[in-house]
């Protein structure tokens, strides 16, 4: 399995604080990581910080994404690259359709692999099938973006973007927040129909409920902005029996 | 004094102004100038002209078409103008005259004019009697330009729709701007909507020459029962012009009224609005968008009077600012002690996108009857920061994500337009407004 991600000692400041210290991690192609921890811990900041949000400063480390090295790189071309950031809290932008921006979207990436433009009908196509996978309302993608959507709706709206945008890796941050049983099932359903072997996904979660549905290869402990555990599936399994402490005071 | 060489030019060009005008218009104007005499134009020291001195507009060596020499265009062969879809008739003022070649328009229903306000004055006496110059106040302090509007207009542009009668394809008139010296512009533009009929008029501004123009305007709009009027105005104008316009409104019950002014680009604009709710169940509903860069200055003021019960009005306000462009509104509602049930709203939003940008804001809320549901808000920021990320987030390179948010931050505005194919071609324009490709003015944006 080819290496898609490695992130060696991150470090990163939000209004002088430092929230990562120092993180490792590597995610090979097909596999699915989670990250648990408890809240503070930094998990947000790691996803904002591999995405490029100019919120966060990195101060140490590198990442490199299918060997290039992503700080050097604009946050639109970090997703061009096929990172995909699934937002803890979508933001609502009046004015701008759902239409209008996945359009737009697909065709940067596009224009960034050096492809042509999507056809109007193979863009409606895609958008249709898309939003069948993810159980979207017609009457969802052509309102602005996020905007007036429930909570839910907005989350299902974060993984129909990814069903869209194809992603290399998707990092899911808390996407089952505010969702209830059957939104999180059909949520994880479209995870794991877009999932395939020369993909990978972190999945930022508090709770074990979403790793019944997306099953992770490896599951990482984040606290105090590093990483203090790293095991396998079971290892959520037991965070959800003993809580964190036995990790943080041993 | 800067009045002084206007006042001169009265007197001295009296006969001359009246004998290449009608009857109808030479009858206001003694009152106008004696306004004049008294009011002056308006000058920043007037508070509802704080930023917008009106006077110095003036000081310069304008010259004034008194004599009607044609202006060497034909704009049926220059603009080859219709929104596409539109399918309508389109009517055309060079400066501030109505222009024909004897071409003819497409069927109107029986007893609509639309053309010249010369022609009008003596074909509808009445009708002309009633509206022209009585709707647009000239008296007292503030109201200079309209009074100086009426000193020297000598023609213009009327849509008269008789009762009942509904059209249901919106009307086009162009203003062009020709000249070979600084020139000053005074153009009339009358709206009379008789008992339940309703009518669209879309008015769009384009500039073909090089030179300074002053241009003042002033449009009187009658709304009679249950009547609809739409009214858009459209401006294209070059840097070099000083717009100052004057939209004067009344309305009786059940009628509404429509207006939204889009400023694409501009030098210097004043648009002044002055509604009158006179009849219970009249609803208006005021746009307006300024998408300004470089030195352009667009100062929108609103006042919006309701005297009576159960009236509804809605005002939307929005600028777009760049570089060192300057951006006021003064919205100011008065609701009188028997306006009762009122529905009031308003609301003022401001992009300032650069640091030079400056924006002065004022609402003013007057509100003297006690059962009424009045709010306005007013926001002056910049792009949301978020939004900009979950954009690039997407893919989409920062500049590209600003374009979108710039767009966006319009399209309420737009929303606000009753005409499908103007408000999508709107959206092109803007657009391309944004991205610098636009007013190579020579031909008809709205159009091309």
């Amino acid at each position: 399995m080819a290496n898609l991600l490695k992130i060696k000692n991150l470090h990163a400041i939000v209004e002088n604080k430092e929230i990562l210290k120092g993180i490792n991690l590597e995610v090979n192609e097909g596999e699915i990581h989670a990250i648990m921890g408890p809240n503070g811990s930094g998990k947000s900041t790691l996803a904002s910080v591999l995405t490029g949000n100019p919120k966060y400063e990195v101060t140490r480390g590198s990442i490199l994404f299918k060997e290039k090295e992503l700080l050097d790189m604009e946050p639109a071309d970090r997703a061009r690259e096929g990172i995909f950031l699934s937002f803890q809290y979508p933001i609502e932008i009046p004015g701008v359709s759902m239409v209008n921006f996945m359009r737009a979207a697909l065709n940067e990436q596009r224009k960034y692999r050096g492809e042509e433009q999507i056809s109007a009908s193979n863009f409606l196509k895609l958008m249709r099938d898309k939003r069948e996978l993810l159980g979207i309302d017609s009457q969802l993608v052509s309102r602005s973006v996020n905007e007036g959507f429930s909570g839910g709706e907005k989350k299902r709206n974060e993984i129909f973007q990814m069903a869209m945008l194809d992603p290399a890796l998707a990092i899911l941050d808390e996407t089952d927040s505010g969702l209830d049983i059957d939104a999180l099932r059909i949520v994880a359903a479209g995870v794991n129909a877009l999932h395939s072997p020369e993909k990978a996904a972190i999945v930022i979660t508090h709770y074990q409920r979403l790793l019944d549905y997306i099953e992770p290869d490896v599951v990482h402990v984040l606290y105090d902005g590093r990483i203090i555990k790293t095991g396998g599936p079971d290892l959520a399994l037991e965070l959800e029996e003993k809580g964190y402490d036995w990790l943080v005071n041993p | 004094m800067i009045e002084q060489q206007y006042i001169d030019l009265f007197n001295d060009y009296r006969s001359e102004i009246d004998a290449n005008s009608v009857a109808g218009l030479n009858r206001h104007r003694e009152a106008a100038f004696e306004a004049f005499n008294k009011s002056g134009f308006p000058t920043s020291k007037l508070e509802d002209y704080k930023h917008t001195d009106v006077s110095r507009v003036f000081d310069g060596d304008l010259g004034l078409n008194l004599r009607n020499i044609p202006v060497p265009v034909d704009p049926y062969e220059a603009f080859k103008c219709d929104v596409p879809n539109l399918n309508t008739n389109v009517y055309f003022l060079i400066n501030d005259r109505f222009y024909t070649n004897g071409r003819r328009q497409g069927p109107l229903p029986e007893g609509v004019f639309a053309g010249s306000l010369q022609e009008f004055s003596e074909t509808h006496p009445g009708a002309f009697n009633s509206c022209y110059a009585k709707i647009a106040d000239y008296s007292g302090n503030g109201n200079g330009v309209v009074a100086y509007n009426t000193m020297f207009a000598q023609d213009g542009f009327v849509i008269y729709v008789p009762e009942n009668v509904i059209l249901e394809k919106p009307l086009q008139l162009i203003n062009i701007l020709r000249g070979g010296v600084d020139l000053n512009v005074n153009r009339r533009i009358l709206i009379v909507a008789e008992k339940n009929a309703q009518v669209k008029l879309l008015v769009c501004d384009h500039t073909v020459d090089d030179v300074q123009f002053v241009v003042t305007q002033v449009v009187e709009v009658v709304a009679d029962r249950g009547a609809q009027v739409d009214f858009y105005e459209l401006e294209e104008n070059s840097e070099k012009v000083k717009k100052l316009n004057n939209v004067y409104s009344e309305q009786k019950e059940n009628s509404n009224v429509t207006v939204s002014g889009i400023t694409l680009h501009n030098g210097f604009t004043r648009n002044n609005y002055r509604f009158r709710l006179l009849g219970e169940h009249a609803e208006a509903h005021i746009g307006g968008l300024a998408i300004c860069d470089k030195e352009q200055h667009v100062d929108n003021f609103a006042f919006l009077d309701h005297s009576v019960p159960n009236c509804l009005s809605n005002e939307l306000f929005k600028y777009s600012l760049q570089d060192s462009a300057t951006g006021v509104f003064c919205g100011r509602i008065l609701v009188e002690k028997d306006a009762q049930k009122t529905l009031a709203y308003q609301n003022n939003k401001n992009l300032c996108v650069s640091e030079e940008a400056r924006m002065f804001s004022k609402p003013q809320l007057e509100i003297y009857a006690d059962d009424v549901k009045c709010s306005h808000g007013l926001t002056t920021g910049q792009l949301d920061e978020d939004a900009m990320f979950y954009l690039q987030a997407r893919g989409i390179p920062k500049e590209e994500a600003r374009m979108l948010l710039m767009v966006a931050f319009t399209q309420d505005v737009v929303d606000l337009i009753r005409i499908d194919t103007l408000r999508d071609r709107l959206v092109q324009l803007i657009n391309k407004r944004f991205r610098g490709e636009l007013i190579r003015c020579g031909n008809c944006n709205v159009c091309k």
